[in-house]
């Protein structure tokens, strides 16, 4: 089964594959996620839900529902 | 021929824009609206070099020209009508130097439509502190612009900035980079069908209208006929669109922008291991909720009472010294204790602005939105309506403009409906004078059972808020999307500027706002009061003299005047330290039948009151409320309240004033008026422990605002929700009202 961001862990990193368009908000595109770009698992709400993401560069929080939508590969820890 | 030139600020959320604006127009700004719509629109005027005149807007911040809310539409309604008196010749795009990535996805879009761009790039102090370092020219080249690299928190390229701005003619309209590319084939035939139009205003121009229908642009409405695309098909075309533009970028910045990140320092996240921390974070944002109560409750009561003095003072003032007649009676119990009613607000909603404003602009706003999203979401919430039910504690009309960034239109419609619910500092003055009638001053294990008391309505407040959410979660039905997204942005010490503005602007515009009103209602009052409706308002002199001299004073009248002359005794005895019994008994013997004369008069203006026509209104809705524990004089207050709540206050003032000729001790502000205040017939104090718990809830509860309600009926588009609002809140009210005056008297 390919990872989804939803999958990410506090700290690990991976690259974006593919987002799934129908769930996810122009918006959070122009934020920057976007296919190849890099993401990192900041911090976890509680409960687990919101993620606060790092995605290139740029600093969000998504629900894990709209994470669950973007696909990565997970390429480590830091 | 004045040389004015427009110049546009755009850029992303959270870059310093409003810096920028700052920096460049100073005071020589104003906060007003669009019209028709209540998106805030920011303008000011700036001098360039060489006598140029600069008019400037600050537009409402955008990730991009793909509008997904209001706010973020009236930058492309502007930028895509040249024919706006507002239109620029010069549009400035802020960004800030860590993000740029992101900031040039609005730049390039912005370079498609031709007009003269300048890149901003703020926070260029931080420049070495996050390891960045930037080859301008290169930049500069493959842009196709000019780049001001600034420092507004530094004070520095600001001079640069408008010398730039001042040339703009010297700069390139060429575009950036080719977006046609995407689908040639579409775009060929678009830009066969309207030859004389530039092809990427068309391709917004359809893109948006998918989201927000026709607008008024009547040169290429036709354009809305030429939809050979889907939806569907759109929104794919737009997010390639996207990833074109960021490929652009991306390879631009390869060689313009390097960041050695072993050289950056981070404190975000140092600061994010605590304030999101999932015990930490909530016990900070609680200890900052209740300094944010300390605030408004304990530091501002000194300048109130200060007001307070002044507002009395003045009115006796007045009264005093200009000729006696219907104006200087208009001015001493209308307007006077009016005006005095809104001014007493100030401190306290100064305090609450300047929070909310350093709450924003240090960035821990967006950690409170990512730590509160998920309990929020239990009550049909989202994480972003804990801004409106926290500007709610200042008002609801800027909270509820704020519900726009929620993504979702049912957790919004819910934040809208649950929104005035949150103590509103409109209701402050009201809770805060009748706590201090009825609510013991001591205190519990070092706490004022007073401040207590007002903790807990802002909690009663915020739990029923949140209780309805859930309520109204369940019953409406309504399917939309749940999209959350939200940018984190760095921590930054708050500007002074910029926090400063903030707080005078919003003051300014909510005490002139709710001023007039007050004002008009004051006045509405005071005559409403001096007309009389049958003989016995002409002849109340006479009857009451009569009366008097026929059987004397009844119980009640001996008693305020036993009252009047106990005052009397206990002020000499304060004001001096060797005073003998027979010296007191003698001064109030001497004084007695002044007393007895302001007796007579207080008689008089009652039985005139209550046979104008303001009496004959309280006297109406009287059987209404006295099961909760109000006389005919608190329910003209009342009524009146359904314009705005903190008209109570005042109404109540310039209603005993007009009850009540001036008293020989002077005491004459507002609380020692309700406090001598008694029910005519029976000669219990009206505002008792029971009418007055009556009174708060009735206040915590009840939707007495108009503005609210019209601000309501325009971001839901409707007059069903205002209506519903009303109709359930006061109705809600009124019983619990009634519940805790059968229960506590």
């Amino acid at each position: 089964m390919q990872n989804t961001l939803a999958h990410l862990k506090r700290g690990e990193k991976g690259i974006i594959t593919d987002v799934s368009s129908i769930h996810i908000p122009l918006k959070l595109l122009e934020m920057g996620c976007l296919p190849g770009n890099s993401v990192q698992l900041v911090q976890l709400a509680p409960f687990q839900d919101p993620m606060y993401l790092n995605i290139n560069g740029t600093h969000l929080a998504i629900r894990k529902e709209t994470a669950s939508h973007i696909l990565i590969e997970k390429i480590g820890h830091e | 021929m004045s040389k004015q030139i427009n110049v546009a600020l755009i850029g992303n959320p959270n870059t310093g824009k409003t810096s920028v604006f700052n920096a460049l127009t100073g005071l020589n700004q104003k906060v007003g609206n669009y019209p028709g719509i209540t998106v805030e629109k920011k303008e000011g005027v700036c001098k360039l070099p060489r006598g140029v005149k600069a008019h400037i807007i600050d537009l409402p911040g955008t990730y991009s020209l793909n509008a997904s809310s209001l706010d973020e539409n009236v930058v492309i309604e502007l930028l895509l009508n040249k024919n706006d008196k507002d239109f620029p010749d010069i549009a400035v795009v802020v960004s800030d130097v860590e993000n740029l990535k992101r900031n040039l996805l609005l730049f390039t879009q912005i370079k498609d439509l031709e007009i003269p761009t300048l890149l901003v790039i703020n926070m260029a102090d931080r420049m070495s502190y996050k390891g960045i370092s930037l080859d301008i020219d290169y930049l500069e080249e493959h842009l196709q612009t000019k780049i001001a690299l600034i420092s507004t928190r530094k004070n520095q390229g600001i001079d640069n900035l408008k010398n730039l701005i001042a040339n703009f003619k010297e700069l390139s309209i060429t575009p950036c980079l080719n977006a046609s590319e995407i689908d040639q084939e579409y775009f060929d035939n678009l830009r066969k069908a309207f030859p004389n139009q530039l092809i990427y205003k068309l391709w917004l121009v359809i893109t948006q209208d998918v989201n927000f229908g026709k607008t008024d642009r009547k040169e290429i409405d036709a354009v809305a006929n030429f939809k050979t695309k889907s939806k569907g098909d759109l929104k794919r075309l737009q997010q390639k669109e996207t990833i074109k533009r960021y490929q652009f970028i991306n390879n631009v910045l390869k060689k313009g922008q390097t960041i050695d990140t072993s050289q950056a320092k981070d404190l975000r996240t140092k600061f994010d291991r605590i304030l999101t921390h999932k015990v930490w974070g909530y016990v900070i944002f609680f200890f900052i909720l209740l300094t944010i109560f300390q605030a408004i409750y304990d530091w501002s009561s000194v300048p109130m009472d200060f007001i307070d003095s002044i507002f009395a003072s003045l009115s006796e003032w007045a009264k005093n010294m200009l000729p006696s007649g219907a104006f200087t009676n208009l001015l001493a119990e209308g307007i006077i204790p009016g005006l005095g009613g809104i001014v007493i607000f100030i401190p306290q909603i100064a305090f609450l602005f300047l929070f909310i404003a350093v709450l924003e602009e240090s960035g821990y706003m967006s950690r409170v939105v990512f730590l509160m999203d998920r309990v929020m979401r239990r009550f049909g919430l989202s994480g972003k309506s804990v801004v409106p039910l926290i500007s709610g504690t200042a008002c609801a009309i800027p909270a509820i403009m704020a519900t726009r960034n929620i993504e979702s239109w049912k957790e919004r419609l819910i934040t809208i409906l649950v929104t005035p619910f949150t103590t509103c500092s409109a209701r402050l003055p009201v809770y805060l004078i009748i706590i201090s009638l009825v609510i013991p001053e001591e205190r519990f294990f070092g706490l004022s059972y007073q401040a207590l008391t007002l903790m807990l309505l802002y909690l009663i407040g915020f739990g029923t808020a949140v209780v309805s959410a859930y309520i109204l979660n369940k019953v409406l039905k309504i399917k939309s999307k749940t999209f959350f997204v939200v940018e984190m942005p760095n921590y930054k010490l708050p500007m002074f500027k910029n926090v400063a503005l903030t707080v005078i602007e919003k003051t300014k515009s909510f005490v002139f706002g709710a001023g007039k009103i007050i004002l008009a209602i004051s006045i509405i009052i005071w005559v409403l009061g001096s007309i009389g409706i049958n003989s016995n308002y002409n002849n109340a002199k006479v009857i009451v003299n009569q009366k008097i001299s026929e059987n004397g004073f009844n119980k009640i009248q001996s008693f305020s005047l036993q009252n009047k002359q106990e005052r009397y005794k206990s002020s000499l005895i304060e004001d001096y330290n060797n005073i003998t019994e027979a010296q007191i008994s003698d001064s109030i013997v001497f004084k007695t039948p002044l007393f007895r004369k302001a007796v007579i008069n207080d008689e008089i203006a009652s039985l005139k009151l209550e046979n104008s026509v303001l009496g004959y209104i309280g006297k109406a809705v009287e059987p209404a409320i006295k099961p909760l524990g109000y006389d005919w004089k608190i329910g003209i207050a009342i009524v009146s309240s359904f314009a705005a709540r903190e008209v109570f206050i005042s109404t109540l003032s310039t209603i005993y004033s007009v009850g009540s000729e001036i008293e020989d001790d002077g005491n004459k502000t507002i609380r020692a008026k309700m406090q001598s205040e008694r029910h005519q017939l029976t000669n219990k104090a009206v505002f008792t422990f029971a009418s007055g718990i009556s009174l708060l809830l009735f206040y915590a509860f009840a939707m007495q605002c108009m503005s609210t309600l019209a601000i309501v009926k325009k971001e839901t588009n409707s007059w069903k929700w205002p209506v519903l609002q009303l109709v359930i809140m006061t109705t809600f009210a009124y019983i619990v009202a009634l519940i805790a005056f059968q229960f506590l008297k």
